[in-house]
Order: structure tokens, then C-alpha cells, then sequence
């Protein structure tokens, strides 16, 4: 059975149709790239797929594990295993990281019938997350994202993304406003965390990050459709050829 | 009904309230004039309402109404009632003097457990005891302010403390005010005299014992802080959510002190705090915390004068509401700088967090200044929760109402992260927690 499969999605935001009947299927442990220019409409997919709020689906369905995630709060889709990970992380003053990734941890568990993670279990698991994340303790104690660089808010997606262990992580524009070695750190982390049973679906306007976050697959995204899949090569071929081929196309 | 006819009907009640008082007031007769000349200064005023500048957003006439009849003095069962009370907001490690439907109770506190350093009478007793003179400093009003006038007159009890000079207090002193009697008032007035050169923690608590409600508080403190004294000062204000509470504090700060004061508000349908802050000696710096949080259709007023008597002082003034359904929260801040009051720097900020379309926030800040070389400020914001982190919290797992607790719990922490000690800052922090326990 598919992770994902949104089918024929059609998203309205005051008034103006964004996307116009897009279809795309996501497997479990595959790696999907989708590439697109500005305004083409991936963000809002991401944002549709998280539930956020301002985005009128007027028709077609995205199916999760086989059950209809429009249906779904934004938190139980997270409970179920979804993850955006944000183009861009608010800040949030006055909640510690620390206190945030229990909080929304035990929610998560609690939305699932599970039990509450002891706090010595918890501590462990963040410690050793942030180490292979090069994330400072120090940097845990702070309002989340305070005074975080570009390249650490990028980190504590990744490590949120490590603590809650989701099945679908999108990762929206992860690439933007960091330098080359805060890339490598964040797409190590990952690709670390990519396993048979996890899909990733990496949104970027740029081949760059598909350096280091292979795709098994690409899609081409223009004017609120995928217009062409295909494998990592495509990715390439859009590097040397650019989007507006496809802008013709649509 | 005109308003000629409310008002002699108002005046009526009053002086009912005072004769079948009279017999529970402590006093020598010359005390007791001074209390019917303080009434009397109530009866001409009336209860404060909108027409009178300083109470234009609480108008108690609409908002209270009348003056309920005094509360019985507690008899054994109403004491044991207040004793379970007691201990569910007891503080670990603090010295606890319980007041009880506004009477002190020897044996629901840790008298004997004080620092000999401390002393403690009971309101009662100096005013049955003491030199005519003492009694009137005790009994000080004002002539303009009615709620005061009335406090004067119809105060039955309050403790006495004074601190000595040098003194290094381990225990915080924590002043309960338990209230038994559904349906009647309750009057204290108390006193602490902290010496110079004293490190000491105040904590005073205003709670309901079981379903107890509908009743009124009208309390009064006048504190002094000694020179070169290190002194916390936390508030926090629990009654049931269908009494009233109405306090003024008169606060003279010595030179070269530290004064923290950190008030929350969480109980009663209607509430009132007014501080009276003197900085009466140079080089001392004050820092003044609120917290509201309001729900349903309740009235929250803080209401702080903050006078800066003398050169060289620092006055910090951080405030916090959470106003939810239709609820009303207002602050009032007044910094006077005195001619003379050089080299002040005095700042004010305010800000409230609106959770429904009906909830209201009242901000009136002032600044009065006489002096040339100053530095003071304010500001204020009203608005809701950040759609933007609510998302992000939700995208995260968090429920929508515990997504929004999380913010209003940050929002709030600015103010109560003033508050030193970890034990009490964990208290205050569990109180809040429960407030927004109630909400979900």
C-alpha cells in the first residue's frame, strides 16, 4: 500500500486555485524530489498536507496509510507520521526547546495510545540526536529557534524529525538561506534518518540539495501540476535546461 | 430609580454595616472615633464608580454594587475548614500566619516557628493595647480614596510584623488570607516593618476554603523596607471566582534596597490591587511583576503609583493579561518623578493577550515628571496569539488548546522569570498551570 497518495488535488487560497488536480503517490522508504519554479506551488502542497490553516481543498483526496488525512487536525496528522519540516521555523520566546520536544512528544504518544516517555529515556535520546547533530545543549535551554542561526533552526527540524520518528518527512525548501557546510550537516542528518520504512519528499527549487539527498525519484512541478517524473537524472537535465520548457508545457 | 434615590439607599446599608460592626472592632474609644470619622469619609463618597478618574475602568457601584455585611468571627468548624485550606496552598519551608474571615488564627500558624528576629502582633491587639498615636499610623487613610476610608473603619484584624535590623530570613513569611463565609465581607489590615539591611521573602495568598463564594475582601497593607534590604514581595490572588477582592498596598522603600514585587491574578469576579510604591531613599531599584489571567466575565484592575521621591532610583514595571471569554483586565501605571528625583530611569510595559473577540484590555499608563534628567518609558500591546507558532506547535503534535497554553505560558513567563526563588517561581508557575487547566 502507497504512504501517500494524493489524488487529483485541487487547493484554493482566497479564491485563486493554487493547485489544479495534482496527483502523486509517495511508497514507503522512497526518496521523492519535487522541483519546481516559484510559484508553482509546492510550498502549498507541503503546507495542505500538514493541514495548515488558509488552504481550501475543493477537490481530490490525499490518502495517509490508507486513511483520509484531510479529514485529520494538524496534530493528529503529526501523530500519525507526518512531518513538515518548515522553510522557515518560527521562534518561539519564553518555551525552552528542551520543554517543546517533550511536550510535543508525549502528545504525539498520548494521540496514540502509548505511554509518556520517562524523563531519563527522553534526556538520552535527545542527547545522543544532538551530538550526531552537532546541536550544542546549551542551544536546548533557549526559546526555541531564539537566536538560532538558519543553519541550527535547520537542525532542530532534523532533530525533531530524529526524536518523533515519523513515516513521511517533508522537507520544504530545506536548502534555503543555509551556506554549503550547514547543507552537509543538515542532509547528513537526513539521510541518516532515511530507512525502508520512511519516505522523504525534499522540496527544492535548486539541484544543489540533491547532491546530498538522492532522490529515487523526481517530480516536476509548474503552475500547480506535476508535469513530468522521472528519475535523479532528471534533476540534472533541469540544472542544465531550467524550468521554462515545462512552464510551456503546462 | 434616579440616582439621588441609589445613592441615600447605598448610604443607608453603610451605616447599617458600621453600627452592627461596631462591637467587632478592635479600639479605645479614641480609636474608635477615628474609625467613624474614616466611615464617614466612606459615606460621603460612596463606593467608587466611573465618574471618579482613578476607578473610571472599575466602577464598583455597577460592578459590586453594595458592601456585604461583615463576616462572623470563625467558630471551630469554619476553622477547620480554613485549616485544609491552608494547606493546600501552603508554601514548603514558609512561615505561615493565617488570617481567617478576616481574623488572625494562632493555631493555624507557625508563631512559635518565627526567627526571633521577627516579631508578630496581631492588628487587634496593638489597637486594644497600644498608645492612641500607634493606633492612628495603623489606621492612616486617605481622603479621597472610599474603598481605604473603609478599610480604616471596619478593618477586625491584621499582623503586625516587624523584621529587626541585619536580619537574614531562610523561611519566606507567608500571609494567607482564607475566606470561610459565603456571602459576607471580610476586612484586615496588616503591617510589615522590614529593617535595614534585611533579606526577607513576603508571600501573601487570598484562597477560598471548599465551595466558600461570594464574598467580598477588602485588605489593606503598609509596608516599609529599610535601607539597604534585599526584599521579595509575591501576591497571588486565588479567591473563588464569584467574590471580590479589593486591596491597597502603601509601600515606602528606604535607600540603596532591592525590591521585588510580583502579583498574580487569578481568582474573583471583580478585583482591584492598588499599589502605592515611595521611593523615599536614593540608589534603590524596584522591580514591579503582574500577571492576570482572566476568564468568564471577570474584572481584573492593577492599578500602581510609583513615586520617585528622591534621585537615583530605577523602577522596572512588567505586566502581563490573558484575557479570555469576556473578561476585562486593566492596568493602570503612574510614574511620578519629583522635581528634584534626578537621574530616574523608570519603565513601564505592559502587554495583553486577548483569547476571544470579547475580552477586553484597559491600558493607562502616565507619566508625571517634574525632573530634567531623566530616563522613562512605557508601553503597551493588546493582541492575540500568533497564528504562525500556533501552527508550527500543531504541526508538531500539540493540540490546539495545549498549543495554546504553551504560548500563554511563555507569554506570561517574562513576568513571573522575575521572581528569584525557584521554589516559589515553580509555585507561581503550577498556579498559573491550573488556571489553564481550568480552561480546557
Amino acid at each position: 500500500m502507497a504512504l501517500l497518495e494524493v489524488k487529483d488535488l485541487k487547493v484554493r487560497v482566497e479564491e485563486r486555485e493554487i493547485l489544479h488536480g495534482l496527483t502523486l503517490t509517495v511508497n514507503e522508504g522512497e526518496i521523492h524530489a519535487i522541483m519546481g519554479p516559484n510559484g508553482s506551488g509546492k510550498s502549498t502542497l507541503s503546507h495542505v498536507i500538514a493541514g495548515k490553516p488558509g488552504y481550501e481543498v475543493t477537490d481530490g483526496q490525499i490518502l495517509f496509510k490508507g486513511e483520509d488525512l484531510l479529514e485529520m487536525s494538524p496534530d493528529e496528522r503529526a501523530a500519525k507520521g507526518v512531518f513538515l519540516a518548515f522553510q522557515y521555523p518560527v521562534e518561539i520566546p519564553g518555551v525552552t526547546t528542551m520543554n517543546f520536544l517533550r511536550t510535543a512528544l508525549n502528545a504525539q504518544r498520548k494521540a496514540r495510545g502509548e505511554s509518556e516517555l520517562m524523563v531519563p529515556d527522553f534526556l538520552k535520546k535527545v542527547r545522543e540526536v544532538s551530538k550526531s547533530l552537532n546541536i550544542p545543549q546549551d542551544m536546548l535551554k533557549r526559546g526555541v529557534n531564539v537566536g538560532f542561526s538558519g543553519g541550527e533552526k535547520k537542525r532542530n527540524e532534523v532533530l525533531q524529525m530524529a526524536l518523533f520518528e515519523p513515516s513521511l518527512c517533508i522537507l520544504d525548501e530545506m536548502d534555503s538561506g543555509l551556506d554549503i557546510d550547514a547543507l552537509r550537516i543538515a542532509a547528513d542528518g537526513v539521510n541518516a534518518l532515511h530507512s525502508p520504512k520512511r519516505a522523504m519528499v525534499v522540496i527544492t527549487h535548486y539541484q544543489r540539495l540533491l547532491n546530498y539527498i538522492v532522490p529515487d525519484i523526481v517530480h516536476v512541478m509548474s503552475k500547480g501540476r506535476v508535469v513530468k517524473s522521472g528519475g535523479k537524472e532528471l534533476a540534472l537535465e533541469l540544472e542544465a535546461s531550467g524550468y521554462a520548457q515545462f512552464e510551456d508545457a503546462a | 430609580m434616579n440616582v439621588a434615590v441609589a445613592k441615600t439607599g447605598g448610604s443607608r446599608a453603610v451605616s447599617d454595616l458600621f453600627a452592627s460592626a461596631e462591637g467587632r472592632l478592635p479600639g479605645s474609644p479614641d480609636v474608635i472615633a477615628l474609625r467613624r470619622e474614616a466611615f464617614e469619609t466612606y459615606e460621603r463618597l460612596g463606593l467608587p464608580h466611573r465618574r471618579i478618574e482613578e476607578w473610571k475602568y472599575t466602577d464598583l457601584r455597577a460592578l459590586i454594587g453594595e458592601v456585604l455585611p461583615l463576616a462572623a468571627a470563625p467558630d471551630a468548624a469554619a476553622l477547620k475548614r480554613a485549616a485544609e485550606a491552608v494547606k493546600a496552598h501552603a508554601i514548603a519551608g514558609a512561615r505561615k500566619l493565617v488570617l481567617v474571615d478576616g481574623v488572625f488564627a494562632a493555631d493555624l500558624s507557625d508563631v512559635s516557628a518565627l526567627a526571633s528576629e521577627v516579631s508578630l502582633k496581631t492588628l487587634q491587639e496593638v489597637l486594644a493595647n497600644e498608645a492612641n498615636a500607634a493606633a492612628g499610623d495603623l489606621l492612616q487613610t486617605t481622603a479621597t480614596d472610599a474603598v481605604i476610608s473603609l478599610n480604616a473603619a471596619m478593618a477586625t484584624d491584621g499582623v503586625v510584623v516587624s523584621v529587626a535590623d541585619g536580619t537574614q530570613l531562610s523561611a519566606p513569611i507567608h500571609i494567607i488570607h482564607v475566606a470561610t463565609a459565603t456571602g459576607a465581607s471580610a476586612f484586615t489590615r496588616s503591617h510589615l516593618r522590614i529593617g535595614k539591611n534585611v533579606r526577607a521573602t513576603v508571600v501573601e495568598s487570598f484562597v477560598a476554603a471548599g465551595k466558600t463564594g461570594g464574598y467580598q475582601i477588602n485588605d489593606a497593607l503598609i509596608l516599609w523596607v529599610g535601607d539597604d534590604a534585599d526584599v521579595a514581595h509575591i501576591r497571588l490572588m486565588d479567591d473563588a471566582p464569584d467574590a471580590a477582592n479589593i486591596t491597597s498596598q502603601f509601600v515606602t522603600v528606604g535607600a540603596n534596597v532591592k525590591f521585588n514585587f510580583f502579583n498574580m491574578t487569578t481568582g474573583a469576579a471583580v478585583s482591584r490591587l492598588q499599589g502605592f510604591i515611595t521611593l523615599a531613599g536614593e540608589g534603590s531599584e524596584l522591580s514591579v511583576n503582574g500577571v492576570n489571567l482572566l476568564q468568564k466575565t471577570e474584572h481584573g484592575d492593577t492599578t500602581l503609583v510609583v513615586d520617585h521621591a528622591v534621585p537615583n532610583c530605577v523602577s522596572r514595571e512588567t505586566f502581563r493579561a490573558v484575557i479570555d471569554d469576556r473578561a476585562h483586565s486593566v492596568f493602570q501605571g503612574r510614574i511620578i518623578v519629583r522635581p528634584d528625583a534626578q537621574k530616574t530611569d523608570g519603565k513601564m510595559m505592559t502587554r495583553a493577550l486577548l483569547l476571544s473577540d470579547e475580552a477586553e484590555a484597559d491600558n493607562k499608563p502616565e507619566l508625571e515628571i517634574f525632573a530634567d534628567d531623566v530616563s522613562c518609558g512605557h508601553g503597551a500591546t493588546a493582541g492575540a496569539l500568533d497564528e504562525s507558532l500556533l501552527f508550527y506547535l500543531k504541526a508538531r503534535g500539540l493540540p490546539e488548546k495545549q498549543a495554546q497554553a504553551l504560548l500563554i505560558q511563555a507569554f506570561v513567563g517574562e513576568a513571573i522569570e522575575q521572581i528569584a526563588d525557584d521554589g516559589l517561581r515553580e509555585h507561581v508557575i503550577g498556579i498559573a498551570e491550573r488556571w489553564l487547566e481550568r480552561r480546557q
